[in-house]
């Protein structure tokens, strides 16, 4: 089976000088596809950061970091959002668009880059926020929908485009025990029929358990 | 991502957006309603004033016009000798040549006896100088002693005129001297002048006692058929002293309006107002898209992260910076439009709504807008997912 994400070596800091302040240390990992990987670690272990470099959202300099084949050190801007097209993302907070309902959210992600109509859009849309048990809230702001709604709904739009990777940045956070792990599990059910990636950070212990691999960071550097 | 979509997509997130905070649109319309207004109202003053100012000479029937270079307007004339114009009548392409005498004053209202400026012109009622045929029409009867015609649209503080002729009243006085209206005319009220009055040259030297015939203001030439009026012109110019100017119709007309828009600070006090038009709505637009950026700061960001690049975000922006200017444009023109009727009973002077007017203050906003969404898109650098999360 072919690597999906590759790190070698990575180096991570911020500032400059002599106030450089290294976050990331000779990180070295790589996951197969379809395979379900958690990072724990304390907070400011730098697993969030670790998680914007592979996602294409930060600039790094030092080593190697290989998403889909492409080779996100030192690469152009245009690399990156096509790469970034193909990476669904869950965030801590669930970050719907708040003036948007939860069927027009979940089409942001198809209204991206997409030759569908209008209809085959909403019809996609609509069967992802079924799946995730959506289907009585489909025109619902966010501001109408409970939190571990607003997190199902952001859990579908990572998932609608049919993306190769998901990255997950705490999403358990916002939710309680009963519906944090009801979310989870939602992402490994669909993201196994389709045999996508799925890099996870958390430092929620009570949902190790879905993971193929646990990772422990701490300190910038995989113990 | 299609042709169609690469502006619909976020010109819908953008108008979604916008409805979502009502509150918000409200006043961002107001926004662009108040600039719009302030707008069309310095405008349609601007072109009232030239269009006033010209409403004198443009009824002036005649080819050729002398004036004294020192004369900034007709309404300020400089004088010069008789004798200079009627030099003119040398050359070969010259039929006539009349003086034009003019002065303000004030006129007593007949009812109220109280007194107010305006505007006399003298001429030889036979030169029908006026291209005006209720002035025309009386030519003889103003050449009677102390006969005057009245400007029937004159500002309203001169009396009920017509009325008063209706019942007979038609005596008054102008400069404190006795005259007899005998009848109206049309022309229109300017910056200058809350009302017109017409009489003969001889009448006038009675109203002003001061005045004599020899001192003209203006002067007025009629060429033979099928004479050229740029070679009469240039020709005159070459023969006549260098203290007069030689004016085509069309360049008496240029001169009435730049003294207005140039000499007068006038011009330059609305095209001010204009400008600060633009610049408080520019603020207050720019403001409201800022304002908007910072808020859905995390939105952007998200959908950055989602893989959106940054030119759809600034189509999302200048696609709310345009539908502020249409959004804006339109209450405010239904606005200015009562406002320029308002302003039309208040001040007798003409304002009419051109569509030349509307299509410009639209394109004024519509550049306002877009210079605000120009300035505010600095603000989607802050729209970075990965200082975000």
């Amino acid at each position: 089976m072919s690597n999906v994400i590759e790190v070698d070596h990575l180096n991570f800091s911020f500032g400059s000088g002599a106030l450089t302040q290294p976050v990331l240390k000779d990180v070295t990992i790589s996951l197969e596809e379809g395979e379900i990987v958690l990072i724990t670690g304390p907070s400011g272990s730098g697993k969030t950061t670790f998680l914007t470099i592979i996602g294409g959202l930060r600039q790094a300099l030092h080593g190697s970091v290989k998403v889909l084949g492409h080779q996100f050190i030192n690469s152009n801007e245009q690399i990156k959002v096509k790469t970034r097209q193909q990476i669904g993302y869950i965030f801590q907070q669930h970050n719907l668009l708040k003036s948007l309902t939860a069927l027009q959210n979940v089409c942001m992600t198809l209204e991206i880059n997409t030759t569908m109509t209008e209809q085959q859009r909403y019809d996609r849309a609509a069967e992802m926020l079924i799946a995730v048990g959506l289907s009585d809230r489909l025109n619902y702001k966010p501001d109408q929908l409970y939190g571990g709604q607003r997190q199902r709904v952001s859990i579908a739009r990572a998932l609608v485009g049919q993306p190769k990777i998901i990255l997950a940045d705490e999403p358990t956070a916002s939710l309680d025990k009963q519906s944090g792990y009801e979310a989870v599990s939602l992402v490994k059910r669909l993201a196994k029929e389709s045999q996508t990636t799925i890099l996870l950070v958390t430092h929620d212990y009570r949902i190790l358990d879905i993971a193929d691999r646990v990772v422990e960071l701490e300190d910038g550097m995989i113990k | 991502m299609n042709r169609f979509g690469w502006l619909y997509f976020p010109a819908r997130l953008a108008w979604r957006q916008l409805v979502f905070d009502r509150t918000k649109l409200v006043a961002a319309i107001c926004g662009v309603l108040f600039a719009c207004v302030l707008v069309f109202m310095q405008l349609g003053f601007k072109d009232t004033l030239y269009a006033s100012a010209a409403s004198a000479p443009l009824k002036l029937d005649g080819d050729l016009f002398l004036m004294h270079k020192q004369s900034e307007a007709m309404w300020r004339p400089i004088q010069f000798k008789r004798s200079e114009l009627m030099r003119v009548l040398g050359n070969p392409a010259v039929a006539e040549a009349y003086p034009l005498y003019l002065g303000l004053a004030p006129l007593k209202n007949i009812q109220t006896q109280a007194k107010r400026t305006l505007m006399v012109y003298g001429f030889d009622p036979d030169s029908l100088i006026f291209n005006v045929d209720s002035a025309r029409n009386r030519h003889v009867e103003l050449r009677l002693k102390d006969t005057v015609l009245f400007d029937e649209y004159s500002r309203p503080e001169f009396g009920p005129v017509r009325q008063l002729l209706e019942a007979g009243r038609n005596m008054t006085e102008i400069n404190d001297y006795k005259v007899t209206i005998i009848g109206l005319f049309q022309l229109g009220v300017s910056f200058a002048a809350d009302g017109n009055v017409i009489t003969s040259d001889l009448n006038f030297m009675r109203i002003f006692p001061r005045r004599n015939l020899d001192d003209i203001d203006m002067g007025m030439i009629r060429l033979n058929p099928g004479a050229s009026v740029e070679h009469v012109q240039a020709e005159l110019k070459s023969h006549l002293n260098e203290f007069v100017n030689v004016f085509t119709y069309e360049e008496l007309l240029r001169h009435e309006k730049d003294y207005w828009a140039n000499t007068a600070p006038i011009g330059f006090i609305f095209g001010f107002g204009t400008v600060m038009g633009w610049v408080v709505g520019l603020v207050i637009v720019y403001q409201i898209l800022f304002t908007d950026i910072a808020n859905h700061r995390n939105e952007f960001a998200t959908l950055k992260a989602m893989g959106y690049e940054q030119g759809y975000f600034v189509r999302v922006v200048f696609a709310s910076a345009s539908f502020l200017a249409v959004l804006g444009f339109i209450p405010g023109y239904l606005l200015s439009l009562g406002l320029y009727n308002l302003a039309e009973s208040q001040m007798y002077m003409p304002m009419p709504m051109l569509i030349s007017k509307v299509i410009t203050v639209f394109m004024f906003i519509l550049s306002m807008c877009f210079m605000a969404g120009l300035l505010a898109i600095r603000k989607l650098k802050d729209a970075d997912p990965a200082d975000m999360f």
